[in-house]
Order: C-alpha cells, then structure tokens, then sequence
C-alpha cells in the first residue's frame, strides 16, 4: 500500500482526453456548456440573422426616443405632429405619389393627419419591445419561482402550483384584457394616461403567461431532481436553498433563455392586437397595432400604411423565433 | 469484538404506490423488507444482488437520503434511523456516497473545482491553504490532473468523472464510504482501475466500504464480507472465501453461476442453475421464500414457510431451507426445517 494510485492506469485514461484537447497551457481551462452552444449557434446562420436583427430592433427601440438620443430627431419628424398640408383634403391620403415616401420621409406619410410613418414605426417598436420585454420578465419571475417549487417539492404544493396553471392557461385572457383596460380609471398606482395603460397591460400579459415558463420549468426540474448529483448535494448536508439556487437554477438557465425568447414575440403580437382593439396604447402614442387599426379603413387609398406596421411586427415576431429556435438547437443536450 | 462502525437492524422501506388525485395509497413497493448487518471498522461489506433488489435504497436509507419506514441504523454508537435533516449535517461528513452513473452524478455546469469544492463549502469546513489547494491536493489522490480544475465534466472520460465523484467523497475524510455500483457505468477495462483506487485509498485513509455491485465478480477481490440481497432481503452473508468457494444459497449460487468461469466440467451444473426471467415485483413479492419462483430446488414448503436467516455451521448467514453445500447434511434433500434447525 505504499504506492496509493494506480499510476499506469490513470495515465493510459487520461491521454486520449488530453489529445482531444490539445496540449498547452489553453487547454486546461474548460469550455463550459454556454460556451459550446454558443460556438453551436454561430454556426447556425438562420439563428444568427434573427439575432442580428433582433440586436438591431433593441438598439432602435432603445435610441428612438428621449432619453438616449433620439433616431426620430436624427432622421424624421416628431412622430406626434400633424402635417396637414401634405395630405389631399378629398381622399385624406398623401397628397404625394407613393403615400408620400420620399427622402424626408422615408416610408411615406400617415392618411388624414400626414405624421412621418418612419418615425412613428420607430416610436411603437419602443413601445412594442418594452411590453413585450417587461411581461416576459415578470412571467419568468412568476414561472419560474411557481416551476421550481412545484417540481422540486412535489406533493399538495404541485398539486395546487398545476391547477393554477391550468386555471391561468383557461382564461380568456383577450376578453379579460378589453375588459379591464376598458373600465381603467384615468389614474391609478400614481400613474396615468399612457404610462398606467402600458403598465397595466405589462402586468396582465406577464401575470397571465407565467404558466408557459413555469410549465417548462416544472418539467425540467423534475427531471434534474432525480439526477445523482442532488443526492450528491443533499448527502454532503446541502439545504433546499442550496440545492435549488446552486444545483438547479445554473441547469435551468438555458430553456429559460430559450422559452422566454420564444414568448417575446407572443407578447409582441398580444400587444398589437390589443392596441389594435384600441385597448391598448392610446392616441397620439404610436403602437404597430394602433397603426393597423388606422390603415383599415385607408387601405385602398394608401396601402402603404397598412403594409409597413404590419411588415415591423412580423419582422420583429420572425427575427425573435428564429433567434429562439436557434438557442434551443444549440442548448439542447441532445445535440451534443 | 469492538462496537461495529454502523449496524443495521430490520431496515424496512416501502414506497407507497398511490391512485389517483387524491393520491390514495394502493400498495407498497417493498424496496428493503427487514435488513439486518453490521459493517466493522477497516473492513469491506459487499452487497450483491439483481438490479431492483432494493440495494440502492438501503445505501440511501444508511445515509439519510431516504426515510426509512422501520428498522434502526446505528451509526458510530449514535441511533440516526429518524435524525432531522439539520442535525444530520454534521454526522453526513463521516459518512459518504460514491453514485453508480458518473453522468449522472456530476452537475454539468459546475467544474471540476466546484465539484470537489462543495463539501467544503457546504459544510463550511477551513482548509489550511484555500479550497483551491485542498481541491487540487484530492484530484492528485484519485489520480487526475490538478491543473484540470476549471474544466467541466463533459471534458472527461466515464472512468475519470468517477474519481472526481471519488475525490469529492473524499473531501470531508469520511469513515464509511457506501459505493453504489461504483464501476458499472463504466467500460470493462477501467472497471479494475478504479476498484484498484478504492482499494488503495482505503489502505490510506482508513476507510470503511460498503460496496454494492449487481454481481459477485466486481466485488471479489475487495470484500472481506459479502452479503448477498434478494428481492429486499439479505438471503447470505458471508465470508468472502466462504462465500466464494462454498456459496450455500441457492441464488447465491446461481449468482456465482453467472460470473464466467473457464472450466468445462462446471458448464453444465451451470445451466442447470442459470438464472431465468426477472427479479418478480417488489410490489407483490412472492409469500415465503421469495427465490422460490426461480429456485430449481423449491418444494411445498418454500412455498408457505418463510426461511429465516440464520447462522449455519459453516458461518454462514443464509435463509434458505435447502442450502446447498452444507456439510452437515446433503445438500437438496427436503428435511424438515424445524429438523434442520436442531441439527445447526
Ligand atoms: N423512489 C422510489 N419510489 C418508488 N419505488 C422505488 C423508488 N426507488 C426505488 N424503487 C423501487 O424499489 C426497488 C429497489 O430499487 P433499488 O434499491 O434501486 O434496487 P437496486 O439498486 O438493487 O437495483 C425497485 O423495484 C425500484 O423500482
Ligand atoms: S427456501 Fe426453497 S425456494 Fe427458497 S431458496 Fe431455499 S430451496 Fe429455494
Ligand atoms: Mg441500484
């Protein structure tokens, strides 16, 4: 017993790893599995156009506006303001050919009221990406601290956590949205026109969809539960806290990565269609939705008006599924 | 004989199988139905049986990973059957698991020094000169490369995320190591390079092993006793050589009978006792002698009377009313248990 490791057998096994590897000092840091994926989804071109835009449209939504900056300042009009001459008083479309589009206004003039469409797209992405981006946030949060405990504890607390689930998942969440934002006060939470309305429609898009992520959650926990290392965790003294925080949660991050990637342009698309009802963002406030709702009644007169909102919203829905499915391919350990 | 590391009296564990919303129980899995052994300090207790004789359940009754429905374990002189999890902490770090899948065992987005590092971290224990130091100190021990501390487990072979799953065991210098099915997982020819580990590392550190292995060939070298399980009951225990070189129950035989053996005259007894079908559900296990819907020996009796362990002439533990080499009678011939009894 004087010599304690098996030294010919260690090494013989280890050799072909340090091969694959490559020898030098690099090789002895590891490639953890984000960086595999990410190595994965560079590769993936489709996935990669969908993030490029996806970049784009943030960074857009972002500097559109005040406070950083201002794109509509740079390139257009102020996408409230009326320009009452440059529309035919008869048809009330753009009085120029095209519906206006020219190099001051890149993608035309609105009917009735001439305001700069370009502006006006640039101004409801922002709009769109903050709902979008904040209901799916408050559904992650809700998801998947509703997932976690449900899976990991098991017994009466997933029995009442999944009904709930089912309870959320039946909801009529369209009517119950018209009806709310339609019986709104003015000003409510020290909050009021807009800002309550955009705040509302946050919290019920990301109260009532918090089932999707936390149904995924669920599921994953559950199986990561059965995997020896929690028993590993727990017989070294590990608490619950520990074991959901330190084990679990690192092993969660990629589907929630990729579920609320795919549930952004849901959100998107709930809140076009609420703006749409007119229960959205109201007037001047421009929203892809709202715009829609505007175009209908002018679609043969200025088509370009129905076609452009309509382009934004699925461009942005498309560019973020694809960007979704992507993360879901390379983060899928089945592909490895 | 000094007070035995841990002993295990009538250890019982049953699932409860339940229907519906209202998870009304309907049944129990008998997984450990009334295990009874003692493990001695220094020494290796092999437990051997079929997958799905309950061994994995009584190796996480022992270390608390499972609630034991009866039965006491004793642990160091301290009874910890019922022990709070909170007060079981700090006895986890005298006793320690090694896990049968190395897959399974190691969390795929930790590396290797998080891996080896948590036991002190979660036992708060102090090292001399920084986790770091103690990490890279036990991946040296069980033969790996320090320098790979920041790699992640999916960079290493099955044969080496079992040493780091061995290191970690190691962390918090344990006295009872329970190694379930530690080389199963894993190919054939590392299987004796890591048994070798554990063997020479508990000449090292003084260890106690309980290693379970689904045959008798992976634990014959490294026990000095060796129980063998039965669908939630031990039905032999043994010395090794006893065991080996006159196994007296029936399964336990055809266990052995499985393991390959080069020599042609014993091919055919081998046949005769191969084993066939599958281990019957721990749900409904067969009444009295649970071997007896696969003993090629059983007669009226196995079916109604239960045989009980006991301890033969021989030294041997068996519960079996017809073992096989016995000296003090033939073997095979129906005598009358309460007859066999007298003459033990
Ligand atoms: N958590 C559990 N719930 C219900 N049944 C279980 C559970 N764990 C194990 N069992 C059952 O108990 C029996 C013994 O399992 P196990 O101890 O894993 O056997 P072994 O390790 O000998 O293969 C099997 O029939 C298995 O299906
Ligand atoms: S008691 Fe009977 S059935 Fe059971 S092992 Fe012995 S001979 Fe076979
Ligand atoms: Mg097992």
């Amino acid at each position: 017993m004087t010599a304690p490791l098996d030294v010919t057998g260690t090494a013989a096994e280890a050799q072909p790893e340090a091969v694959l590897q490559g020898v030098g000092a690099k090789a002895i840091q590891g490639r953890s599995l984000g960086q595999i994926a990410w190595t994965r989804l560079k590769r993936d071109k489709v996935a990669i156009a969908g993030a490029v835009i996806v970049v784009l449209l943030v960074l857009v939504a972002a500097l559109a506006e005040r406070p950083f900056g201002g794109l509509i300042a740079l390139f257009g009009d102020d996408p409230n303001v009326p320009n009452q001459d440059a529309i035919d008083p008869l048809t009330s479309a753009p009085l120029a050919p095209w519906g206006g589009i020219s190099l001051e206004h890149p993608l035309g003039l609105e009917p009735v009221n001439g305001r700069d469409i370009f502006a006006r797209i640039l101004s409801g992405a922002q709009i769109s990406l903050l709902v979008a981006f904040l209901a799916t946030l408050l559904s992650v949060i809700i998801g998947t601290l509703m997932g976690v405990l449900a899976g990991y504890f098991g017994g009466w607390i997933d029995t009442i956590i999944s009904r709930l689930m089912d309870m959320f998942l039946a909801f009529p969440l369209l009517l119950f949205a018209i009806a709310i934002v339609g019986a709104m006060p003015d000003r409510a939470f020290g909050l009021s026109g807009n800002g309550l309305r955009i705040g509302v429609i946050v919290f019920i898009i990301g109260f009532f969809s918090w089932p999707y992520i936390a149904r995924i959650v669920r599921g994953q926990t559950l199986s990561l539960k059965e995997r020896e290392f929690v028993d590993a965790a727990r017989s070294l003294g590990a608490t619950n806290g520990h074991i959901i925080f330190k084990e679990v949660l690192p092993n969660l991050v990629a589907p929630i990565l990729v579920y609320s990637t795919l549930l952004i342009p849901t959100n998107i698309l709930f809140e076009a269609a609420l703006s749409f009802l007119g229960v959205g963002v109201a007037e001047p406030q421009a929203s892809w939705g709202g715009m829609l709702t505007r175009a209908v009644d002018y679609y043969q007169s200025a088509p370009h008006f129905m076609i452009i909102p309509g382009l934004a919203i699925f461009i942005t829905v498309m560019a973020f599924n694809l960007l979704g499915d992507g993360l879901r391919d390379a983060l899928d350990p089945r592909n490895r | 004989m000094t007070e035995p590391l841990l002993s295990v009296r009538d250890l019982t564990k049953h699932f409860p199988v339940t229907k519906g919303l209202l998870r009304r129980q309907v049944g129990a899995v008998k997984a450990v139905d009334g295990v009874s052994f003692e493990v001695r300090k220094g020494e290796t207790l092999g437990l051997v049986g079929e997958s799905g004789c309950g061994k994995t359940t009584t190796g996480r009754l022992i270390t608390r990973l499972l609630e034991p429905t009866g039965g006491r374990i004793v642990f160091e002189g301290v009874d910890i059957t019922h022990v709070k999890q909170g007060r079981m902490r700090p006895l986890r770090r005298d006793m320690q698991m090694i896990f049968q899948d190395p897959y399974s065992s190691l969390n795929p987005r930790h590396t290797v020094g998080t891996i080896v590092g948590a036991p002190f971290r979660i036992q708060n224990v102090k090292t001399e000169s920084g986790i770091k130091k103690a990490v890279q100190d036990l991946l040296e021990l069980v033969g790996l490369n320090p320098e790979h501390y920041n790699r992640y487990p999916h960079e290493f072979s099955g044969g080496q995320r079992q040493r780091i799953g061995i290191a970690r065991t190691l962390a918090l210098k344990p006295k009872l190591i329970i190694a379930d099915e530690p080389v199963s997982a894993l190919d054939v020819s590392i299987q004796a390079q890591v048994v070798n580990l554990l063997e020479d590392l508990q000449g090292e550190l003084d260890l106690t092993y309980v290693v379970i292995a689904h045959d008798l060939s992976v634990v014959r070298h490294i026990s000095d006793r060796v129980a063998v399980m039965y669908l939630g009951k031990i039905v032999e225990l043994a010395e090794r050589k006893a065991l080996y070189d006159s196994p007296m129950h029936p399964y336990t035989n055809a266990l052995l009978a499985a393991v390959p053996v080069p020599d042609p005259r014993k091919r055919a007894d081998r046949d005769r006792i191969r084993l066939t079908g599958d281990v019957p559900s721990p749900i409904n296990p067969p009444p009295a002698c649970r071997f007896h819907t696969r003993c090629w020996k059983a007669q009226d009796i196995c079916k109604t009377q239960e045989p009980p362990l006991e301890a033969l002439a021989s030294g041997h533990l068996v519960a079996c009313h017809f073992p096989e080499n016995a000296p003090d009678k033939p073997a095979g011939v129906g005598a009358h248990p309460a007859e066999e009894r007298a003459t033990t």
